[in-house]
């Protein structure tokens, strides 16, 4: 499983309600199930993964999270999860609205754009970065609204978005980002995970 | 005929919503597979307007295949190797179970227009009365698409304890007023065929055949989608070079909805589908709760998986999600999945492979849980 992954489990108490938006092909949800008791309910859009999900007898529900989250009551989850996509919606302020409305907690991790190997790739080779966190060119990318952890980090505070724990991820090593080491984790974090309350 | 049908006489008196209350009738089903040891393989199965309790191998009465032989059978997505199938005629059909041809002891004639309007819930509740006979406490599945689907999620409304899981497929909460308008328009086609006479064909052993096979027109057309149609048979001409200049069935279309029609006034009868479709369109599963139907769903253990198709216009992907939307809002175990297909209403009930595999995957993963929970609750009472 990602490291990603396991950093979220581990943030999650057990026996508790988890939403998993965009959840794939479940694997985050079977891992939560099996080390957390966790009664985890899946959303999310691409057909395949539906079928992946059901066929391991996990609870999706196809559809879009752009559009569609509304069906889903306020607090009606102890956790709401939203794991890379927040930055592929039209409008995701309005989304990250709904999840904190959805949840008690809630828990995204966004791609870093100011990971330096994308740094990089922009400043001396004046080409859009394409790594591994961001795998596609700038044509197929479903990636709208591309932010870094500090822009992120920023973005709670100006909406006033209580955040509780922030972790960088670069491979296998993580670390807790603050306000005094948010520069350098920044620039060598490649995925931000932010716990908001 | 009737030797070939299992009848199961409901002695206990049933309060129908009409306020009649009805008890001694006959309740006709089938099963398919066995009961296993641990009666955790026990699968309900709802059928549709049309539909009757021969599901799979070959329908005994009619000698065409069963309804739902594409998903039900040795080794098919329902695997009666490995599962128990039941199903049962509903009542108010005409395949054995209690209906409007069957006789009235009162007169000792058929009952005709006697029988009383009877609904979705009605159905739901004598077929509750099955599961007792056939000893099964809980299903592990209950199964059924269009008004297959509208019993089942009233049979969980009404016994949310009932089963492990749930599939309905391509149907809703309540009937739409388009859905209304075609049935109204199927009852009148029968009501207007002078052979009808309020119902009494019956005494005279005659259908009224006209009637009918136009109502059995009315629902082909809304069982299939534009493209499926368009596809199918576009403006192809019946075995001729040219048109004819005449009325009669000079396109395949025409052919095709002139066939259904006449073919099913052999197996159905007519007052059926006046009382049957008139149950669909009563159905409100929200009207029968205060709180709605968050209310309906309070409480359900059972754990749903919603099916539509998307180019279904009877019962819409819409309103399959509005039903999610509701089951959600009562904190239900839901998930949804969309078959994306061109093959309209009917897709459930055709070789749709995207479709079976989804419910083949869905009921193999509920029943390795519900062994599971099954083993749990033993060894706590063991402890």
């Amino acid at each position: 499983m990602k490291k990603e992954f396991r950093v979220i489990a581990d943030l999650l108490p057990k026996n508790i309600r988890v939403l998993d938006v965009g959840c794939g092909d479940g694997s985050l949800m079977s891992h939560l199930i099996k080390e957390k008791n966790i009664e985890v309910r899946g959303l999310e859009i691409i057909e395949e993964n539906v079928k992946k999900c059901i066929y391991k007898g996990l609870s999706v529900i196809e559809g879009n999270a752009e559009t569609e989250l509304h069906q889903f009551p306020t607090k009606s989850f102890d956790f709401v999860i939203l794991s890379q996509t927040l930055q592929a919606f039209y409008n995701p302020e309005k989304v990250l609205k709904d999840l904190l409305r959805i949840g008690k907690s809630v828990i995204i991790s966004i791609p870093n754009f100011g990971y330096w190997k994308v740094r990089t790739s922009l400043l001396i080779f004046g080409k859009m970065p394409v790594t591994k966190t961001l795998p596609n060119s700038w044509y197929n990318t479903p990636n709208l609204h591309m932010c870094t952890i500090k822009d992120f980090f920023d973005f709670c505070i100006e909406k006033k978005i209580n955040i509780n724990k922030v972790v960088g991820v670069n491979e296998e090593s993580t670390s807790e980002i603050t306000k005094s080491n948010l520069e350098i984790k920044n620039l060598f974090s490649k995925v931000g995970i932010f716990l908001l309350k | 005929m009737s030797e070939k049908i299992k009848k199961l006489n409901v002695s206990k008196p049933l309060l129908l919503d009409c306020k009649k209350t009805v008890k001694d009738f006959p309740l006709a089903y089938e099963t398919y597979g066995n009961l296993n040891k641990d009666k955790d393989n026990a699968i309900l199965v709802f059928h549709a307007l049309t539909g009757d309790q021969f599901v799979s191998g070959t329908n005994p009465v009619t000698k065409k295949d069963g309804w739902w032989v594409t998903a039900v059978g040795p080794g098919k997505a329902i695997d009666t190797n490995k599962y128990f199938v039941i199903c049962a005629n509903v009542i108010g059909g005409c395949m054995g179970s209690w209906g409007p041809k069957e006789i009235d002891k009162k007169t000792n004639e058929p009952f005709g227009l006697n029988f009383p309007v009877i609904t979705i819930k009605d159905m739901v509740k004598a077929q509750e009365t099955l599961l007792d006979h056939l000893g099964v406490d809980k299903l592990l599945c209950a199964a059924g698409g269009s008004m297959g689907g509208m019993q089942l999620l009233q049979f969980c409304s009404t016994f949310p304890n009932r089963t492990f899981s749930a599939v309905p497929i391509a149907c809703s909460t309540n009937h739409s007023a388009q859905n209304i308008a075609l049935n109204e328009l199927a009852r009148q086609a029968i009501m207007s065929d002078p052979i009808w006479d309020n119902g009494k064909y019956l005494k005279k052993n005659i259908q009224p055949k006209n009637g009918l096979a136009v109502a059995r027109m009315v629902g082909h057309i809304s069982y299939l989608s534009k493209k499926g149609m368009q596809e199918k048979f576009g403006r192809k001409l019946q075995e001729k070079a040219d048109y004819e200049f005449s009325f009669d069935a000079d396109f395949q279309v025409e052919s095709y909805l002139r066939h259904q029609g006449f073919a099913f006034v052999e197996r159905f009868d007519a007052n059926s589908i006046l009382y049957i479709t008139r149950a669909m369109d009563y159905f409100d599963l929200s009207k029968q709760f205060k709180g709605g139907l968050v209310e309906a769903f309070k409480n359900q253990k059972t754990k749903f998986l919603i099916i539509s198709f998307s180019s279904d216009w009877l019962y819409t992907t819409k309103e399959n999600k509005d039903t999610v939307i509701a089951l959600n809002a009562a904190g239900a175990d839901v998930s949804f999945a969309e078959i994306k297909t061109d093959k309209g209403h009917d897709s459930f009930l055709i070789n749709e492979t995207e479709f079976l595999k989804t419910l083949k995957g869905f009921i193999d993963s509920m029943h390795v849980k519900f062994k599971n929970e099954k083993n749990e609750k033993r060894i706590q009472s063991n402890s």
